[in-house]
């Protein structure tokens, strides 16, 4: 399956943004999580198998640009709606994943009658004080997989193909690119990834699926009782022997997971 | 030249095995380590080598800002500078917090600036550092990539508050008031001289330039390896058209004298070793928060900081290393003197912040490395260098005349 991009112009031209595409089916609308999209993301291929799918990268991730006036989860939310406007999407199936799903449900709680089908995959949003997230602010790059991923090793041969954390300029190219990133992330997520969320889960009409690996050590499953309670009708799909990149570690479960939606 | 003598106040009593068994001096030291009633005792202390500083004839007394440190016990440091204020009567209060992105809403700061200015006649020269990632965003939870917008809204509000005569609107993004009315008011208007703390973001060099503000270096790692740095700065002077004025730019710098070289060795080489293996042992990831320097910045210095980081290994680090490369310098007043004319030459700067109390170093040695330094040091670099900037006045303090003044406790 062939996934392409391309930039377009978002709000007006306000922001520019970087778009993967691919995939032939119902439309779908992938939002990624705080690291971005990943080189040839196994996830992205995987739900292009059934899908049309849209994958827009926010701006300060790559070449999307216009970061500076997204300030707040209201800016981040309506920049979804602009970007699936410029899309010309019309109630695509909108799979979120931790960041992503965390502005997702925004979406979806702001203008419940825009998103009629819902799929949070792992998202952030929520803060259990007994169940406190790690703060991926200070993490240094070596010690995340063990955070996202089931299997380790496996999962920082996925992180950085080809590159070596031990050359300094790879380092230093990865670290620019982190601190861009992350920057942005964190207008939502620094440093408590909490933004009223839960208040505004009411909201939602849309079908939704929520969908967790069972081993995710970044935002624990406990958390994804939080959104079945809060969101009428949700249902809950946990994926074993899955950390929190459930969908980059068993990409067809997780599609699997999300055919229920249809 | 204008000598500050500066404190960081550290906590002196971290253990032996503080570096093995804690990952960091700052955001997430358990506070087991710290003791109030000794902490009475260690404030005091540092109060009177502060104030006998002034009596040795140095031209500022610093304090600074820091939060969730164990190095830098000044959490609030216009507290410090109040309880200063009584205690002084010539020294400029060299007050380099205020985070102002910090106080919300930053009118405090405007504030607390006027009173203490009005306090000490006229005698406050304040810093508004932007503030480190640790500070900043880990202990005070501002959104990283959002600092700077909230200081430079901060900023404009504090000085126009010092600025304006009537009361105004002021609607920013981060602070709205709808009566912006400074009481009191500085004694120097339309404001202090400002020294703005920066680590080698080119927003602040042209900050700094815009507005005539002094652009310190606050490093530990000595002059040798600031070259860089400041060099940079003073391109981006030459490039703003501005004068080269040394009383720009300010350096801090650890400073131990003794009678002879071996003597500084032995007697300060166990408290700097000290502050470089324990007060700067920090983890490195909190030292900068992903957004809170500009990709700007970060294309500039990110391989210089890589590499730079991975040479600088404190704990190998011998006292002839840390004095050979300039992290310290220690050694006799002749010792001192030389390095201090290359430090001043080499990054051409008016305005050294001198760190004479050093880690775990107790009164009575700071005093003895504090004394020498002001009677055999002090005095021939204030003689010889930049003369030609002798009549400089537009970056430093104005205090009232000496007849207007009120007499104060200390006098």
């Amino acid at each position: 399956m062939t996934i392409t991009s391309r930039l377009i112009d978002v709000a007006g031209g306000r922001n520019k943004v970087r778009v993967y595409e691919g995939g032939d089916g119902p439309p779908l609308f992938y939002l990624h999580g705080a690291g971005g999209l990943m080189r040839e993301d196994r996830l992205i291929a995987a739900l292009a198998r059934h899908y049309r799918v849209y994958a827009p990268l926010l701006p300060g991730y790559e070449d999307s640009v216009g970061e500076e006036r997204l300030r707040d989860m209201l800016d981040m939310t309506l920049h979804g709606y602009d970007v699936m406007q410029a899309l010309g999407l019309s109630k695509p199936l909108v799979v979120g994943h931790s960041m992503g799903g965390m502005i997702a449900a925004e979406m979806a709680a702001i203008a419940p009658n825009e998103i009629e089908r819902l799929a949070l995959i792992a998202p952030a949003g929520i803060w259990l004080p007994e169940h406190p997230i790690v703060d991926i602010f200070a993490l240094l790059p070596q010690e995340f997989p063990h955070y996202l991923f089931h299997d380790v090793e496996a999962g920082v041969k996925l992180m950085t193909p080809g590159g070596d954390m031990n050359d300094v300029k790879f380092l230093a190219e990865f670290m620019i690119a982190n601190a861009r990133r992350l920057g942005t992330a964190g207008k939502m997520l620094f440093p408590i990834p909490e933004r009223g969320l839960s208040e505004r889960l009411y909201r939602i009409k849309a079908r939704t699926l929520v969908v967790w690996g069972e081993n995710d050590k970044l935002i624990p499953p406990v958390y994804a009782g939080e959104f079945i309670k809060g969101i009428s009708g949700a249902r809950l799909m946990t994926i074993p022997q899955a950390g929190h990149l459930v969908g980059h570690e068993k990409p067809h479960a997780l599609v699997e997971a999300l055919r229920t939606l249809n | 030249m204008k000598f500050t003598w500066f404190h960081l106040m550290p906590w002196p009593h971290l253990p032996d095995d503080f570096r093995e068994k804690h990952r960091s001096v700052w955001v997430d030291i358990p506070t087991t380590l710290y003791d109030a009633k000794r902490g009475h005792h260690v404030y005091h202390d540092y109060f009177d080598q502060l104030e006998y500083a002034e009596t040795m004839g140095f031209d500022a007394l610093g304090v600074n800002e820091h939060h969730a440190n164990a190095y830098g016990l000044m959490p609030s440091p216009n507290l410090m500078a109040a309880a200063l204020a009584r205690r002084t009567s010539k020294a400029a209060l060299m007050v380099l917090g205020d985070s102002i992105a910090l106080y919300n809403p930053p009118i405090r700061v405007a504030e607390e600036f006027a009173m203490l200015d009005v306090i000490t006649g006229g005698r406050l020269a304040c810093g508004f550092p932007v503030g480190t990632s640790m500070d900043t965003n880990y202990a005070y939870g501002t959104i990283p990539a959002l600092t700077r917008e909230k200081y430079n809204e901060a900023h404009e509000l504090i000085m126009r508050a010092w600025r304006e005569d009537e009361p105004f609107a002021f609607n920013g993004r981060y602070t709205k008031l709808r009566y912006v009315n400074c009481w009191p008011k500085p004694i120097q208007r339309p404001r202090p001289p400002i020294f703005i703390p920066g680590g080698g973001s080119i927003e602040t060099y042209d900050f700094c330039l815009e507005f005539d503000y002094t652009y310190c270096y606050l490093s530990y790692s000595g002059y040798l390896r600031a070259k860089q740095l400041m060099d940079g700065y003073w391109e981006r002077v030459a490039k703003a058209g501005k004068d080269e004025s040394p009383y720009r730019g300010g350096f801090a710098q650890v400073i131990c004298v003794a009678d002879t070289d071996a003597e500084a060795e032995k007697l300060y080489s166990k408290h700097v070793h000290y502050f470089y293996n324990r007060c700067l042992h920090v983890y490195p990831g909190f030292a900068d928060a992903p957004g809170y320097r500009t990709v700007k910045t970060l294309q500039a210095n990110m391989i210089t900081q890589l590499t730079q980081a991975q040479l600088r290994n404190y704990p190998t680090l011998t006292w002839k290393d840390l004095v050979d490369q300039g992290y310290v310098i220690a050694g006799s007043p002749k010792t001192v003197y030389d390095r201090m004319v290359d430090l001043a030459k080499t990054l051409r700067v008016g305005n050294i912040f001198g760190l004479f109390q050093v880690g775990d170093m107790p009164g009575d040695k700071v005093r003895h490395s504090t004394k020498l330094f002001a009677e055999q040091v002090m005095p021939k670099l204030k003689a010889e260098l930049f003369q030609e900037w002798k009549n400089e006045d537009r970056f430093w303090i104005k205090p009232m005349q000496q007849s207007e003044r009120r007499q104060m406790a200390a006098e």
